[in-house]
């Protein structure tokens, strides 16, 4: 399958190897620039493989293009998985990659909306729900039927700028936006639940006018029909709360805070990718 | 300027009013312009466009930094929003939010601060904005406006909706003495000099603009020449002007009804030492809160007005001479 040629919805096959690819792309990117938040990409990378594997509406050969769905990583310290996921759907060559972090790159190491298909530059936490909001508000006024979808870590839940857009969002009845929590249960130092507790987080959604659904965040067929499920909400915002593993997909990787900010280096590297084929 | 009459105070309304008229003239010309409110229209005069275009007016609720990143989501679905609160609420709230989603990404996103300065009077010091502009110029690519009277503030409206990118535009409470005809044009990026002189120069912004033409009266009926120049520009800062009148009267005095640290007298400060070097001095708030007072009351107690200017132009002359 050559990237750019995806089928509307790709099939579990194809998603599951666009998946892994993300995964190989993100950590040689991090690797090379020896950079962090290796644990996080991974969390997300079955999420953003089913929206660019065919779930998100976009012309990778026109970015730009006005009917597109808009999609913000919010968490953007998973850059490396999000330019992953967009040069494996055609937006650029995977080559290009290679420039991640460097001197003049536009790969910058929180996401950044130089690259084609990033449509928002993100890094400071809490920014992309409010910013989803205003976009999705716009499409409503003028009747237009793009989505808006934001990628949100459970971590960044503690920034209290989310839940005035969660309020905002529930008020105004933005059924044009949804939110994926990506819930690891991670953040940098330690725990969600011990750093500041977000459970029960359903029903906070729940309680501001959400229509919310949980998942399996590494189930790609499941992922893909609760996404389908919210795409069709009449009157309101939903939330996906995407139950993930941090570090997904090699194992000394995954459930640890240290591979937050550990870059995989030499034998930890080889062990990785070997683990990745 | 030798033929130029006295100034006397005429009043006119509150450049919030002007802002909040502007608007709804400004909705009916332009579908793509939205409002969003932080629970206050009435007080910030959005409430008028809000009735005219209930469907382009958006509440956020008490929730000002979120007004700021909803306006940027709603610039970058190709609208002009309009987000107004009072200033020291969107400025110092809003701050990280005009930082990152506004100022960073360049969005042609549009902020206006109303209450500034103390002469809001009577609420007291947790509602007056007197940093509001020094955050607004740390705002990289942002353009920052600050009318002295209606007619300006009705024309720089209009001139912040064309311009294209983010535009922060400083708006006072109380009733603004009126400087220039319903026919003046303005221009974002350019001073107007109100009065010709060649011994000092008084440069100002908002209200302390007509305190400058009263202290320039006082000035030259004692025989010195004083030119007047009103700063309703923040940012860019009109450079040609601020260079001549270094150069021609090699004294300056800039005066603002903000701390006068970080305001528009450092900018023109540093516009003068990269350019024509001279005697400078500063009338502001200095390095304090002010309280709860009546609007003359506090003007006069924290020396913004044209006795204090014209002391301060008084002090820059003799320094000039030494």
């Amino acid at each position: 399958m050559s990237a750019g040629v995806l089928p509307a919805v790709g099939a579990d096959r194809e998603i599951a190897v666009f998946a892994r690819e993300i995964r190989r792309r993100a950590l040689r990117m991090t690797s090379r620039a020896r950079s962090s938040h290796i644990g996080s990409a991974f969390s997300c990378a079955d999420i953003l493989a089913v929206l660019y594997g065919g779930l998100l509406r976009v012309r990778p050969q026109e970015p730009g293009w006005s009917g597109r769905d808009r999609f913000i990583l919010s968490k953007g310290h998973a850059a490396s998985a999000l330019y992953a996921a967009l040069s494996r759907r055609g937006f650029f060559p995977s080559e290009a990659l290679e420039a991640y972090s460097g001197d003049g790159s536009i790969f910058c190491g929180h996401a950044s909306s130089a690259v084609p298909g990033v449509d928002w530059s993100t890094g400071s936490l809490g920014h992309g729900l409010p910013v989803a909001c205003g976009m999705a508000l716009a499409a409503q006024l003028d009747h237009r039927d793009h989505r808006v979808v934001a990628l949100l870590s459970d971590g960044e839940l503690d920034e209290g700028s989310n839940w005035e857009a969660i309020l905002f969002a529930g008020h105004h009845r933005l059924d044009r936006l949804t939110v994926i929590v990506d819930c690891n249960g991670l953040q940098s130092l330690a725990a969600t639940e011990e750093t500041l507790r977000l459970e029960p987080l359903a029903a906070k959604w729940q309680g501001f006018g959400w229509w919310v659904a949980e998942c399996d965040g590494h189930d790609h067929a499941s992922l893909r029909s609760v996404l389908e499920t919210a795409r069709h909400q009449s009157g309101k915002p939903s939330c996906i709360l995407a139950r993930t593993v941090k570090g997904r997909g090699v194992d000394f990787m995954e459930n640890s805070v240290l591979w937050h900010y550990r870059s995989a280096q030499g034998a930890e590297l080889d062990s990785a990718m070997t683990q990745l084929e | 300027m030798a033929t130029r009459t006295r100034f006397e105070v005429k009043n006119g309304v509150a450049t919030r009013e002007a802002f909040g008229q502007a608007l709804v003239e400004l909705g009916r010309v332009n579908p793509d312009v939205v409002v969003c409110d932080a629970d206050l229209s009435k007080s910030t005069f959005t409430a008028g466009f809000a009735k005219e275009f209930p469907d382009r007016f958006f509440q956020c609720g008490i929730a000002e930094a979120n007004m700021v990143a909803i306006g940027s989501g709603l610039a970058s679905g190709g609208k002009i929003p309009f987000v107004s609160s009072f200033s020291c609420f969107v400025m110092n709230k809003g701050f990280e939010q005009l930082r990152v989603t506004a100022a960073f990404p360049n969005v042609n996103l549009k902020v206006v601060g109303t209450h500034s300065g103390i002469s809001i009077g009577e609420d007291g010091p947790s509602q007056m904005s007197i940093e509001d502009l020094s955050l607004a110029c740390s705002l990289a690519g942002f353009t920052v406006l600050s009318p002295a009277d209606e007619f300006s503030m009705r024309k720089l409206i209009r001139a912040a909706a064309a311009h294209q990118g983010p535009v922060f535009i400083r708006a006072g409470r109380i009733k603004a003495p009126i400087i220039y005809s319903a026919a003046e044009e303005f221009e974002i990026g350019k001073a107007k000099v109100l009065a010709q002189g060649s011994d000092v120069t008084l440069m100002a912004t908002g209200l302390l603009v007509a305190e400058s033409l009263l202290a320039c009266d006082l000035l030259e009926a004692e025989g010195i020449s004083t030119r007047v120049i009103d700063f309703a520009t923040i940012k860019p800062l009109d450079r040609e002007v601020i260079a001549a009148a270094a150069s021609e009267t090699g004294a300056i005095v800039v005066s603002e009804e903000h701390l006068a640290d970080g305001g528009l007298g450092v900018r023109i400060a540093q516009v003068v030492a990269e350019t024509a070097p001279c005697v400078m001095e500063f009338v502001g708030v200095r390095n304090t809160y002010a309280e709860s007072g009546t609007p003359d009351g506090l003007l006069d107690k924290y020396g913004l007005r044209a006795v204090n200017i014209a002391g301060a132009a008084r002090r820059a002359v003799s320094r000039k001479k030494k």
